[in-house]
């Protein structure tokens, strides 16, 4: 091996080792960031064999549009929604409401503020959108108000 | 390239990215920078679209305008509504494509390519209106599955293209005909070859329409991906499923088309009237054919504060599926008292048809709604309130309204 190819050698598994030392040195730096910025990370999740047992009793049937186990109405977010919702209290207290988006939101942050509900993440809006399409407000009439105006100055 | 130098450019560049990383994870993205995942999906530069259309769907990709940027007499495709039930085909080659006319009520099959339909027969351009069966679908109550589309899912552009009659007449056809079913290259959600997104068609008597295009342009430039190129049905006034995007084949049927989205609940509403909510059964349906009448305000947007004294200007379009709007109207008073629009003719049938009027009569500051109605040839003018309701949400042509503050 001449020396130029040597040397050629030499240089790339430095390279190399200085790349992968600097990837391990900033997983560390994240990893210590996530737990920083999620304090909870390490507390104790809901604990998985809830779920398991309710999937044991009724399975995923759907009768009629309408998951047997709950009681919820199936559609997009169905499970997403039984996973962050029934661990803590009956599908009853859902199916009894009727809230819009930001009702369904405000009801999250409560929830959140005072029972413990963790962060839903990514499935928050599955959840929201699952909530709203299904159980929204029944008394909409038959024509809504007009929202959402944004104001302008209609020049002459 | 000097190869220490080559190293120590590569070094940096590794250094680049971890520390681009670094900085992502800092919210304190790089200006200029735009993620490639986001390059790839972006639906307004991918369609040519303005960014002010929202995104209802991106699998498959569904896109709406808004009322005020429907204002161009006739729609340009940036503000152009797109409605997917599949994925956009791929790999299209315009020179070997090829339509194939078959079915039970063909004289005999016989296929050309797209050069031959180009050159056979005479070209035809109309203005044509197309409007989604299920446009207005959000306002529904029991809320009514599917894309939430608001008024934005109907345009009216030139299309130009031969007549599909005159290509039936050149196949031949016997006198058993019904229906047209068209089959088209795109594909199915779960990319089943063996499913079609959606195969719908018209009844012989709209196929045989001297608007009813085999059509290879819009606006005067080859159709844009999205919209069907390189050839594409279109059947102005229903609804726009019935103007097949991507056709490859065409069916002469002795009966009711049959394909994908002609049954069910799809494009179709119960033939008699039920409550809202109600269980229809699919044999208690019926399809959809002409969209009802409709317009829009498409100035100003809503949401214009004006001074008291000042004149508001308003203008839209009005359509009215196979018939043609006989006169338009507005109301400031929520329907109390109409007042007279002045309305064009239709740049040709099946065309929407622009309105105007300038409204001096606010009697005193405050909050107002402009609501506008249509009437159609044969008297019938929109609902105000919602229009009977359907399970999939189809058909509400109540009437638009925007907000106005008179200070």
């Amino acid at each position: 091996m001449s020396f130029e190819n040597r040397f050629k050698s030499q240089v790339e598994t430095l390279y190399r080792k200085l790349i992968i030392g600097f990837s391990i040195i900033l997983l560390c730096i994240f990893s210590l960031l996530y737990v920083i910025l999620n304090p909870s990370v390490f507390e104790r999740q809901p604990d998985k064999t809830d779920l398991v047992d309710i999937q044991e009793v009724e399975e995923d049937l759907i009768e009629n549009g309408i998951h047997v186990a709950t009681g919820f109405v199936d559609g997009d977010g169905l499970t997403e929604v039984i996973q962050n919702c029934t661990n803590c209290h009956s599908a009853k207290l859902v199916t009894q409401n009727r809230m819009s988006k930001e009702g369904w939101v405000a009801t999250i942050r409560w929830m959140q503020e005072t029972q413990n509900l963790w962060d839903l993440g990514n499935n928050e809006e599955i959840i929201v959108n699952y909530l709203a399409t299904n159980y929204a407000p029944d008394k909409k009439g038959r024509r809504d108000i007009l929202t959402d105006i944004d104001w302008y100055t209609l020049e002459e | 390239m000097n190869r220490r130098r080559f190293i120590s450019q590569t070094s940096l560049t590794s250094f680049a990215t971890i520390l681009g990383a670094d900085i992502v994870f800092g919210n304190n993205l790089p200006k200029g920078y735009t993620p490639l995942a986001l390059q790839d999906t972006d639906p307004f530069k991918l369609f040519d679209k303005d960014s002010g259309m929202s995104v209802l769907n991106n699998k498959p990709w569904n896109i709406e305008a808004k009322a005020h940027l429907l204002d161009d007499k006739v729609t340009p495709n940036k503000y152009m509504f797109i409605r997917n039930n599949g994925l956009i085909p791929e790999n299209i080659d315009a020179k070997s494509w090829k339509l194939t006319i078959d079915g039970e009520s063909v004289s005999k099959p016989k296929t050309y390519t797209l050069d031959e339909l180009k050159s056979k027969f005479q070209h035809h351009t109309y203005q044509l209106t197309l409007e989604c069966g299920g446009n207005g679908r959000s306002e529904f109550n029991p809320p009514a599955k599917g894309n939430q589309w608001t008024v934005g899912a109907v345009s009216c552009a030139n299309w130009t293209g031969v007549r599909l009659k005159d290509v039936l007449q050149d196949v031949g056809f016997k006198e058993n005909a019904v229906y047209i079913g068209y089959h088209a290259a795109d594909i199915h959600l779960s990319r089943n070859p063996e499913k079609e997104p959606i195969s719908r068609g018209v009844p012989m008597a709209k196929a045989l329409q001297d608007e009813t295009l085999l059509a290879f342009q819009m606006n005067g430039k080859d159709i844009p991906l999205v919209h069907g190129y390189p050839l594409r049905l279109i059947a102005g006034g229903w609804p726009a499923s019935a103007s097949g995007k991507w056709v490859n084949r065409l069916s002469i049927r002795d009966k009711v088309h049959d394909g994908a989205k002609m049954t069910g609940t799809s494009y179709r509403v119960p033939c008699e009237p039920v409550a809202p909510g109600e269980k229809v059964a699919d044999e208690d349906m019926c399809i959809i054919e002409s969209m009802p009448v409709k317009s829009l305000i498409t100035y100003p947007k809503s949401g214009a504060i004006i001074k008291k004294g000042q004149a508001l200007n308003i203008r839209g379009h009005a359509w009215a599926g196979e018939l043609e709007v006989q006169s338009m109207e507005y109301s400031i008073d929520f329907g109390s008292t109409w007042h007279s629009c002045s309305l064009q003719k239709p740049a040709n049938r099946l065309a929407w048809q622009n309105f105007s009027a300038s409204i001096n009569h606010f009697p005193k500051k405050g909050y107002y709604e402009v609501w506008a109605r249509a009437k159609d040839s044969n008297g019938k003018s929109q609902p105000m309130l919602l229009p009977g309701w359907n399970p999939k949400g189809y058909l509400n042509n109540a009437c638009h309204r925007i907000a106005i503050k008179v200070s």
